[in-house]
């Protein structure tokens, strides 16, 4: 069995990191979707160069790994007059990786609303932004609920890159106890279980908000 | 039946961790074998250096060599072992996973700016001391940091898993300390403006200085660090061999030729 003692010794630092991490989480999570959703949009728009923008951005974030967009947001940023400490640069690179996938993730479910729905829209009178807004999004969001869903539980379990550059999460303060008690094993099976405290319930609530719709729709 | 799915989830992943956790602790039993024989029945020596501190274990990006007065100690002891000094495998360690890598039987001994430690030693054999290092700390020419008692409300890098940051938490109580993954991330951070000082061993602070002239050191060494080459717990007969080999560079004075060869200032 695990060592409490590990665990109740260094309670303390083990909460500030997990704090630290659902900040980053929340933060990313609103963030990506936001962004996440305009990128999709731009995607389908009728004006091709908002189209390769978003294509580009998609391929861009979404091919690279993400540790490379946090070192470039936290060391390379500084260099243009934008220094970020590490947790901002952990949560931008997360925020612009995860809204990458998010974006893809959306743009489906928007192609599988039937097209009649925004003709229809458009030839009551509705503008292309408002279709979108009122009609296509709103049937698109339940049809991705289960990918997005898979998308923030990974999301989750990304935040532990802030820990590469001094983010101050559970992954950073995981290093910092093992290191000061030259425990590996103990140390990180506590902090798996802190993550574990985050994603099991967020995916048991992503399995429910899919029953629902379901039934609604 | 719906209701009782999750819980069935999350006692299988209580077992699975818990199982886990069983091996883990079964691992270490491995410890007190004899380790020269296994080296010499495999024909080459394992050890663990670091590539990323210059002038001690520096993998160069143009050659792709791996060198350094770390390096040429590992390859002393292949000598000593194999009449041969190319009889060796060198593999990167970091101040983090060394410990557990060497636990764990992936290298036979470390050579990485291993500071000799009261804590450590309960951990894994240490030889005697090979190098005389002490903690210093790095920063901007011109900064106005002097010391180490310049530091409170600084912010302070360093590296993760290694002694500079329990000593600068203990020196400098009043500063912030953000660790990093290795050397040179702490470096970069550092030249970015992502905090005021760099705190490690003066061995490895030199050989930044020497990649960059616009930093340097503030203050003499406030700690002693004595390196020393780590073995796998309890077994004394290497780390008898480990010294007496030691003993012989020295006395040879092949040890002082290594030593010059890489720090020019001292």
């Amino acid at each position: 069995m695990p060592d409490f003692s590990i665990l109740t010794d260094h309670w303390d630092t083990y909460i500030e990191g997990f704090l630290t991490t659902i900040k980053a989480s929340l933060l990313a999570l609103v963030l990506s979707f936001i962004l996440g959703t305009i990128i999709a949009v731009m995607r389908i728009a009728p004006i091709a160069p908002l189209r390769w923008l978003g294509t580009l951005f998609v391929e861009f974030f979404r091919n690279i790994p993400l540790v490379l967009i946090l070192f470039f947001c936290y060391f390379a940023l500084p260099e243009v007059g934008l220094p970020l400490d590490g947790f901002q640069a952990g949560t931008i690179a997360l925020t612009i990786y995860t809204a990458s996938f998010i974006a893809e993730a959306i743009r489906a479910g928007i192609m599988a609303v039937n097209t009649g729905q925004m003709e229809a829209g458009r030839s009551s009178g509705l503008t292309y932004i408002q279709t979108m807004r009122y009609i296509i999004l709103p049937q698109a969001i339940k049809i991705v609920i289960p990918p997005l869903g898979n998308q923030f539980i990974n999301l989750v379990k990304n935040t532990s890159v802030l820990g590469i550059v001094a983010g101050l999460d559970l992954m950073y303060f995981g290093d910092s106890i093992s290191s000061e008690t030259y425990d590996v094993f103990n140390v990180y099976i506590f902090v798996a279980a802190f993550y574990l405290v985050l994603t099991v319930p967020l995916s048991l609530f992503v399995g429910f908000l899919e029953r629902r719709l379901a039934v609604t729709s | 039946m719906k209701q009782k799915k999750p819980w069935i989830f999350i006692l299988l992943a209580v077992l699975v961790l818990s199982m886990l956790a069983a091996c883990g602790n079964d691992k270490t039993s491995g410890s007190g074998e004899d380790t020269l024989a296994a080296i010499k029945k495999r024909g080459k020596l394992v050890v663990g250096v670091k590539y990323d501190t210059r002038l001690f274990g520096y993998k160069d990006p143009g050659s792709g060599k791996v060198e350094g007065f770390d390096i040429d100690i590992a390859k002393a002891l292949a000598k000593k072992i194999f009449k041969d000094e190319n009889k060796i495998e060198l593999k990167e360690v970091t101040s983090k996973t060394r410990v557990p890598m060497l636990k764990n039987g992936d290298i036979d001994a470390i050579v990485a700016t291993m500071t000799i430690t009261k804590e450590r030693k309960k951990e894994v054999n240490f030889s005697d001391v090979y190098f005389e290092a002490g903690q210093s700390l790095l920063v901007k020419k011109g900064s106005s940091i002097k010391n180490v008692n310049s530091l409170a409300g600084k912010k302070v890098l360093a590296v993760k898993g290694s002694t500079s940051v329990k000593n600068i938490k203990k020196a400098a109580p009043k500063a912030q300390v953000l660790e990093f993954e290795n050397y040179t991330e702490a470096f970069t951070a550092l030249k970015a403006g992502k905090g005021d000082a760099l705190t490690t061993d003066n061995s490895i602070l030199y050989g930044m200085m020497e990649e960059n002239p616009k930093y340097e050191m503030a203050g003499d060494k406030f700690t002693d660090e004595p390196y020393g080459i780590a073995m796998i717990k309890d077994d004394t007969k290497f780390t008898d061999y480990v010294n007496s080999f030691l003993k012989e560079l020295k006395d040879s004075g092949e040890y002082e030729k290594i030593k010059k060869k890489w720090i020019k200032q001292q």
